[in-house]
């Protein structure tokens, strides 16, 4: 399978979500925070669709994971940057990609540690399914089902693009 | 792996390459160098937060096994290992067991039994951390924090992160390390990871007297006169004269220590104009450096000290996930006998 995943049709989705999402819980200054490095991009992107301005957050859950005691540490984390106050803030939490769950669980905890911000509403560019934890994104892009043999990864950022691997076996 | 494999490295790093435990400098390669101060640069990023604290080391614990006394490494040690959320127990080892006649062994098997599963070491004994993680407790990480004359590596390690802060790169920097080098074990690791990480020149400044033998072949140049050596410098060393250390008549004063070796205005004007000047602490104000200088715009000093903090993080944190992925390895051979 070869299918090709029109990345702005699942931006307009994500943006016509988001809008919807902040009109219905009347949000007014919301900031928006990407999960490196796919969930970045988008946050990027989305945050000029939405005019919202101001500079973006980027997290890195390198030391927020729960696998450390499997896999030991990320060699290759960065600095996570929230450059602006977070306390009582509504923000915009993205990502390119949801399965487990694990990672947002990570990030809303990493988040946690800077403030107690007003509300937290997620968007995820794919939903695969396959959830461990009871969490949910509030927009969607898309929602696929993989077969075992099938990855999904986002490419970017300029110009952005979904690419459909398939694995030898 | 081979019994008589007695390279650092086979200690140190696992099969794959990672640091399980951080003995010394040696055998590093700048990768893995770089690795840690990337790491470390992330870590500062936590400091700056209000919340300072990631769940990386949870429900571990680090025993700081101070041998010898100090006072910021073992605190910067403590708050680091606070700041992973490890628990962290503090032994002063001159009123502990040890001075009951306990042995050092029986001691840290002890502690082992109480399920740490890191010890930060500091031993006037040059090789006590490396013995330590060699034959008597493998199955716990080792964190040298300084060890006789031989090797004090975070603290040289803090010294690349801060240099590679104010300078970008360590590419065609020359560093200077000033005082006493005889006694000093930070100026053995920092030469050693300049030249690892790619410094242009390495010049040690010092009388002949305060020079261990064949200073050269550690990988740097000699300079016996000051003001010849400030020429060109774009960050220098000072280093901290042991007075404790100081044995038999190594020097005449130090008052005639400080004319001819200590770092006054008029001695760092001689230097490159954006010349950053470094102290690993405790600074002996007029014995080494002029307070002026100790405190003036080129001084990096109080920012050793906070980047200390996050360096013994990086290492802490990639030595723990080290021993992880170690256990998992034997684990799984274990499974596949």
């Amino acid at each position: 399978m070869t299918a090709q995943l029109d990345i702005n049709q699942l931006l307009d989705q994500l943006e016509n979500g988001l809008r919807r999402m902040i009109e219905d819980r009347q949000v007014t200054d919301p900031v928006v925070i990407g999960i490196r490095t796919g969930g970045v991009w988008l946050a990027d992107v989305l945050a000029k669709r939405l005019g919202i301005e101001g500079p973006i957050g980027e997290l890195d859950i390198s030391f927020y994971r729960d696998d450390f005691s499997r896999i030991g540490l990320n060699p290759r984390v960065k600095p996570s940057s929230l450059p602006f106050d977070t306390e009582s803030r509504d923000i915009l939490l993205i990502d390119d990609v949801i399965m487990s769950g694990r990672t947002i669980r990570a990030a809303m905890n990493e988040i946690f540690d800077y403030g107690r911000p007003a509300s937290i509403i997620l968007a995820t560019l794919i939903d695969l399914g396959a959830r461990e934890l009871p969490i949910q994104p509030d927009v969607t892009g898309r929602t696929l089902e993989l077969d075992a043999n099938q990855r999904v990864k986002l490419r970017g950022p300029d110009p952005l693009r979904i690419e459909l691997q398939e694995t030898g076996h | 792996m081979t019994a008589n494999d007695r390279s650092p490295n086979h200690l140190q790093l696992t099969r794959d390459g990672q640091l399980r435990h951080f003995l010394t400098l040696d055998g590093l390669d700048r990768s893995l160098l770089t690795d840690i101060l990337d790491t470390a640069d992330s870590f500062i990023e936590v400091g700056e937060r209000t919340i300072k604290k990631v769940p990386l080391l949870r429900g571990r614990t680090v025993v700081n096994l101070f041998f010898e006394s100090s006072t910021r490494t073992r605190s910067t040690f403590e708050l680091a290992a606070k700041r992973l959320s490890a628990d962290v127990l503090n032994l002063d080892i001159s009123t502990s067991a040890t001075s009951k006649g306990e042995s050092l062994s029986d001691t840290l098997l002890n502690l082992e039994a109480m399920a740490s599963d890191m010890f930060v070491v500091r031993h006037s004994q040059s090789g006590a951390p490396h013995f330590i993680a060699e034959s008597v407790t493998p199955g716990v990480a080792i964190i040298n924090a300084g060890d006789g004359r031989h090797a004090h590596p975070t603290q040289a390690m803090l010294d690349m992160l801060t240099i590679r802060q104010h300078k970008g790169t360590f590419e065609g920097l020359r560093v200077a390390i000033v005082g006493d080098v005889l006694h000093s074990r930070v100026a053995r690791s920092q030469i050693r990871a300049l030249n690892e990480l790619g410094a242009a020149e390495v010049r040690v400044i010092a009388p002949g007297t305060l020079l261990p033998k064949d200073v050269e072949s550690l990988g740097c140049t000699v300079e016996y006169d000051m003001v010849r050596g400030m020429k060109d410098l774009d960050v220098v060393i000072m280093l901290r004269l042991q007075k404790e250390r100081m044995e038999g008549a190594l020097l005449p004063s130090e008052r005639e220590f400080y004319r001819l070796y200590g770092l006054n205005r008029e001695k760092l004007a001689l230097a490159h104009p954006e010349c950053i000047v470094m102290h690993p602490g405790p600074i002996n104000r007029g014995v080494e450096i002029e307070s002026a200088v100790a405190d003036g715009p080129q001084s990096v000093i109080l920012n050793q000290v906070t980047n200390g903090i996050a360096v013994r993080m990086a290492v802490m944190s990639m030595a723990m996930g080290g021993q992880v992925s170690d256990r998992q390895m034997q684990q799984s051979e274990r499974a596949q006998a």
